[in-house]
């Protein structure tokens, strides 16, 4: 499982804005940093976060190797309806991770 | 009446005392150091990296593991309650040892003795981990180190330790964190060496370090040998800087840059 760490708010008024912080225990090894053994350390980072609002895209981005470990991304989407958001990272080494949070629009 | 009033005025008296006391503790904590970005990514429990170790260090918490088959609950319950001020108190003697052991020691002798479990790796993210998780539940509480003649000598060793020269430099702890502290070196600026955060969540590190992690980086500034792993040296200078940071509130898991 993985481990995540989300703040957003549990209500909003329609057509509000919200901000949703979610932060995500992951190395994001470069792929170019050599190990104790002198061997390159394969790349292991998170590639694509994204977050749906009912199943309609709200939020994507692509993230590089120059992001740090244990990446915290924030961003603002508007108020639409009650229901669920998933925030979902995926990334090398087949890592996917799912959040799920429900929101009531009042 | 009039008693109640005399009892109000003399609370007033008692907290304005205590606030100029507070207000005139020349003591900082790093976190005053950083800037207002860090300090409230150190202030929100959902923006400080350091928290999801608190959050696998809970999930530890309750794992049954060993050959007793037994979790840190089920002998201690509730951490909130059963760890409140714990952290504070460590460096400290506790049984079976007759001798003082930092908190991750602590923690590793009940992996041994009481969950008949392999200890943990030493500065290893489990045990990180399981020590911000302990460490939170004092959270806002005076550093309180035991009165015992035991941890007296190891603080004492470690304020000798403090001021003493070494490394190519020449330079002792002290020569930054008391006489310098506040000044810059070079981007930095020098806190005056409190240890009320750890573990802390460093930027550079990307990672949760501990103490001892710390003070390895400041003894390779100064161009000085770092003591090998477990050397008596690191605790020491753990039990001095607890004990010149008592009364302090505990303000980890920290973030520092
Ligand atoms: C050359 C100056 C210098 C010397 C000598 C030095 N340090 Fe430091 N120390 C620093 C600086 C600068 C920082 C802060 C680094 C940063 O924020 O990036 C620091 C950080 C620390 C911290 C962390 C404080 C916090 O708020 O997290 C501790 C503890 C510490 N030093 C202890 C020691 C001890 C013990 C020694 C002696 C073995 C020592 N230092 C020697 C410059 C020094
Ligand atoms: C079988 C029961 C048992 C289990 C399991 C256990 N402990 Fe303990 N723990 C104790 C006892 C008893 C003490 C008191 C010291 C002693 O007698 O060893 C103690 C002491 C401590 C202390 C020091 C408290 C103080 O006030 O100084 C800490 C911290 C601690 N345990 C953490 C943990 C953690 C973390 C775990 C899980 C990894 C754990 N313990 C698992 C029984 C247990």
């Amino acid at each position: 499982m993985a481990n995540v760490l989300v703040n957003a708010p549990k209500t909003a008024k329609k057509g509000d804005t919200v901000e949703i912080k979610a932060l995500i225990m992951h190395p994001m090894e470069t792929g170019f940093r050599p190990g104790a053994n002198g061997r390159i350390i394969p790349r292991n980072i998170v590639e694509e976060f994204s977050a749906t609002w009912n199943g309609r895209e709200v939020f994507r981005m692509k993230m590089s190797p120059a992001i740090a470990a244990n990446p915290f991304v924030s961003f603002f989407t508007a108020a639409t309806e009650s229901g669920t958001i998933v925030l979902r990272w995926s990334g090398d080494e087949g890592f996917v991770a799912e959040h799920r949070i429900a929101i009531t629009v009042t | 009446m009039i008693r109640l009033r005399l009892a109000v005025a003399l609370a007033g008296v008692f907290c304005a005392s205590l606030a100029v006391a507070q207000a005139t503790d020349p003591r900082r904590s790093g976190y005053l150091e950083m800037g207002p970005a860090l300090q409230k990514m150190q202030d929100d429990d959902t923006a400080n990296p350091a928290m999801l170790f608190v959050q696998a260090g809970a999930a530890t918490w309750a794992e049954k593991v060993g050959t007793a088959g037994k979790s840190c609950a089920d002998c201690h319950g509730d951490a909130a309650v059963s760890m409140r001020g714990v952290a504070a108190r460590y460096p400290a003697v506790t049984p079976p040892l007759d001798r003082p052991v930092d908190l991750g020691r602590r923690i590793n002798l009940c992996r041994t003795t009481h969950q008949q479990a392999p200890a943990l790796e030493a500065e290893g993210n489990d045990l990180l981990a399981l020590s911000a998780f302990v460490t939170l539940q004092s959270r806002g509480l005076p550093i309180a180190p035991p009165e015992d003649s035991k941890l007296a000598a190891m603080q004492a060793q470690g304020a000798d330790l403090y001021k003493r020269r070494q490394g190519q430099l020449n330079l002792s702890c002290a020569s930054c964190h008391d006489d310098n502290a506040g000044r810059k070196l070079a981007g930095a600026t020098i806190p005056q060496a409190h240890p009320t955060g750890y573990p802390i969540y460093r930027l550079e590190w990307q990672a949760l370090g501990s103490l001892k992690r710390r003070l390895r980086n400041c003894l390779v500034g100064m161009r000085a040998e770092p003591w090998e792993e477990g050397a008596a040296e690191y605790l020491a200078l753990e039990a001095y800087l607890m004990d010149r940071a008592r009364g302090m509130p505990l303000d980890a898991p920290g973030v520092r840059p």
